[in-house]
């Protein structure tokens, strides 16, 4: 009996394990909530729309992965919006049947004229709630798609007053190259060449220009590159040596990045706006200062230092003064930590520490000061936010090959943003791209 | 008047040496026994012909295995050297301290560099695939610099050696286990210039 009790709980052993992982993969897709109970994320479906499949595919998926919602899914039986005749006019939907699928929201789109209109149902008030047209580009040509990720953002701030990040891109780094990807996967594109070795990419607040080292056997300028003309500029300064991480300040104009030398890593700013004022932010004297990131308000820059000998993550004013500890650590005892990233809301800051030498995904809670593990299964690395504050972007090895993954931090729900060549350090841009249409 | 005298002296010239020739007949080799065949005669001198003809080509072909022996020495010589210089130090993980083993390899590079001036050297430094891409930059920079450091401490000007970093970018072993990773954490001395000619130290 003991004995049957040991082997039961040495069987149990790994699942226990498991289930200690906050990051638990969720079935890609769309689940079908059963009921709505206080407290819990509201329900929403989108009705169908006949001759809109593609446009209703991309707002589902959008939907879904904003993990905002329960989407609900609607029966087959229900082919097209089931009109009701109580306000008798004709966006009223016949809300009765749409109530029984279990939904706070219904979602309409529906051709008008050369453009789509989308409009938002109350299920449970039994009105429209809100109503918007935009124009989209035929499905398959540019643009198509990011102008449907902008409806879904609009219906997500409709109902929750904030933003989606459906129409948001990412930068990484794959096989030598800078690629850019929207935030559900699609539309990967190589935006360097084969000639250069970029490393650490990085948006400017706007999403027009890109910043990167271009490694060249051992040293490598910081380049910003403007995205609709191509144009490449040489950051003040970085003509020689080895100069990494660079990113932008929010206003747009300063540039903060490490420089290597022999006496040590260092963090400089410099003005790109009037290619002046290089300024040296840490003094290092053999220590490794590297990985600056600033608060949104602009006024402090999280980094990472070797000071006390392992790297960890610190915190000072932009001009270099008050540097301290910002994430705690155990002094002999807690691993090297790197890559951290302030939040778009200011409150948090995310990076990566060693336990038992694989890198996790910690919060920094900037208010309290105190320190949460958000990983645990695999190596999980290089954390970026999405500006909505709430989704990262990280590098995970947990299928295997190190690829780039996406964490709700609030639900811990987890999915896989590139599926083939190996990618790594991953930048998620502050807004939707600014040329894009959207809805009026 | 002149002229006359002038040839006079030419024609007196001319009959003194006719009167000499005379007297002075060329000698006359030895008479010997006639020899038994011309046949016989013709393959000695030719035998003899080529005896000397093999003996100048072995002096020659002894003088150009000497000279080939001596360049392959040299090369070897030159190629030793230069590998002592491009030897690899390696480090343990997260580390940029030197191992006390790779000392010795490191005081050898120091008498070369002591030894031939010109002689100029990239240090490149590495790390293995695990800990940040990014931080793993400053840490290669961190390997490369300590060697530079201890190569000037042996008395290497500063200036002959460059120092940069690959961070976790160029590793020697693909793998991902830990024979692969002690490989990968390493300096590299590539030559940048006076390597063509190398004097031993002394």
């Amino acid at each position: 009996m003991r004995c049957s009790a040991i082997v039961l709980g040495l069987l149990l052993l790994p699942l226990v394990a498991r289930a200690q992982d906050t990051t638990r993969a969720i079935d890609r897709g769309v689940r079908v909530g059963i009921t709505y109970t206080p407290g819990m994320r509201p329900s929403i479906m989108v009705l169908p729309a006949p001759a809109l499949d593609s446009v209703r595919a991309i707002i589902l998926r959008d939907l879904d992965y904003s993990d905002r919602f329960d989407v609900i899914g609607v029966p087959n039986t229900v082919a097209s919006p089931a009109r009701g005749g109580q306000q008798g006019a004709t966006t009223a939907l016949n809300y009765a049947l749409y109530r029984t699928f279990g939904a706070n929201y219904g979602v309409e789109i529906a051709p008008s004229g050369r453009e789509i209109v989308v409009r938002l149902h109350d299920l449970n008030l039994g009105a429209m709630k809100q109503e918007a047209h935009a124009a989209i580009p035929d499905p398959g040509t540019p643009g198509f798609r990011m102008a449907v990720h902008q409806m879904s953002d609009q219906i997500v701030r409709w109902v929750t007053g904030t933003s989606g990040v459906a129409a948001t891109q990412l930068l990484y780094i794959s096989n030598k190259r800078v690629y850019r990807i929207d935030s559900d996967g699609e539309n990967a594109v190589a935006i360097t060449g084969e000639t250069e070795e970029p490393l650490s990419p990085a948006w400017s607040p706007d999403g027009r220009r890109i910043a990167y080292t271009q490694f060249t056997a051992g040293k490598g300028p910081i380049v910003v590159l403007t995205l609709a003309t191509g144009q490449r500029t040489i950051v003040p300064s970085t003509g020689k040596d080895l100069n990494i991480t660079p990113v932008f300040a929010p206003d747009g104009r300063t540039l903060a990045f490490a420089r290597v030398t022999e006496e040590g890593t260092d963090i400089y700013s410099a003005d790109i706006a009037d290619a002046c004022c290089v300024q040296r932010l840490t003094v290092g004297r053999f220590a490794d200062n590297l990985s600056p990131t600033y608060s949104p308000d602009g006024r402090r820059i999280a980094f990472v230092s070797t000071r006390a000998g392992l790297p960890q993550i610190y915190v000072m004013a932009t001009d270099g003064t008050d540097q301290e500890l910002f994430a705690p650590f155990d002094y002999g005892v807690t691993g090297s930590s790197n890559a951290p990233d302030w939040s778009p809301d200011g409150t948090s800051v995310v990076f990566h520490r060693e336990v038992s030498r694989s890198p996790q995904l910690f919060i920094l809670d900037v208010a309290s000061g105190r320190v949460r593990q958000l990983t645990s299964t695999g190596r999980n690395e290089d954390a970026t936010w999405a500006p909505d504050g709430r989704h990262l972007a990280f590098v995970s090895d947990r299928s295997g090959r190190r690829l780039l993954w996406v964490i709700d931090v609030e639900t811990g729900r987890i999915r896989q943003l590139t599926t083939s060549a190996a990618a790594r350090l991953p930048a998620w841009s502050r807004g939707s791209p600014g040329s894009m249409p959207g809805p009026r | 008047m002149r002229t006359t005298h002038a040839r006079m002296t030419f024609v007196a010239a001319l009959a003194l040496a006719a009167a000499c020739g005379k007297k002075a007949p060329p000698e006359q080799p030895t008479p010997q026994p006639a020899p038994t065949t011309t046949a016989d005669d013709a393959a000695a001198r030719a035998r003899a012909r080529q005896d000397s003809i093999d003996a100048a080509n072995r002096a020659k072909a002894d003088a150009e295995a000497r000279a080939r022996a001596a360049a392959e020495e040299a090369a070897r010589h030159l190629a030793s050297l230069r590998e002592t210089i491009g030897a690899m130090i390696h480090f343990d993980f997260d580390k940029s301290d030197i191992h006390p083993e790779d000392e010795a390899l490191l005081d050898q590079k120091a008498a070369i560099l002591n030894a031939n001036p010109a002689l100029r050297l990239r240090i490149g430094g590495h790390c293995d695939e695990r800990g940040s891409d990014e931080y793993n930059m400053a840490l290669g920079n961190r390997r490369a610099a300590a060697a530079k450091r201890y190569l000037v401490n042996k008395g290497v000007g500063a200036d002959r050696l460059d120092v940069v970093s690959f961070g976790e970018e160029r590793p020697l072993d693909p793998g991902h286990d830990e024979t692969a990773w002690a490989k990968n954490r390493r300096d590299e001395f590539e030559i940048l210039a006076g390597g063509d000619n190398l004097v031993a130290p002394r």
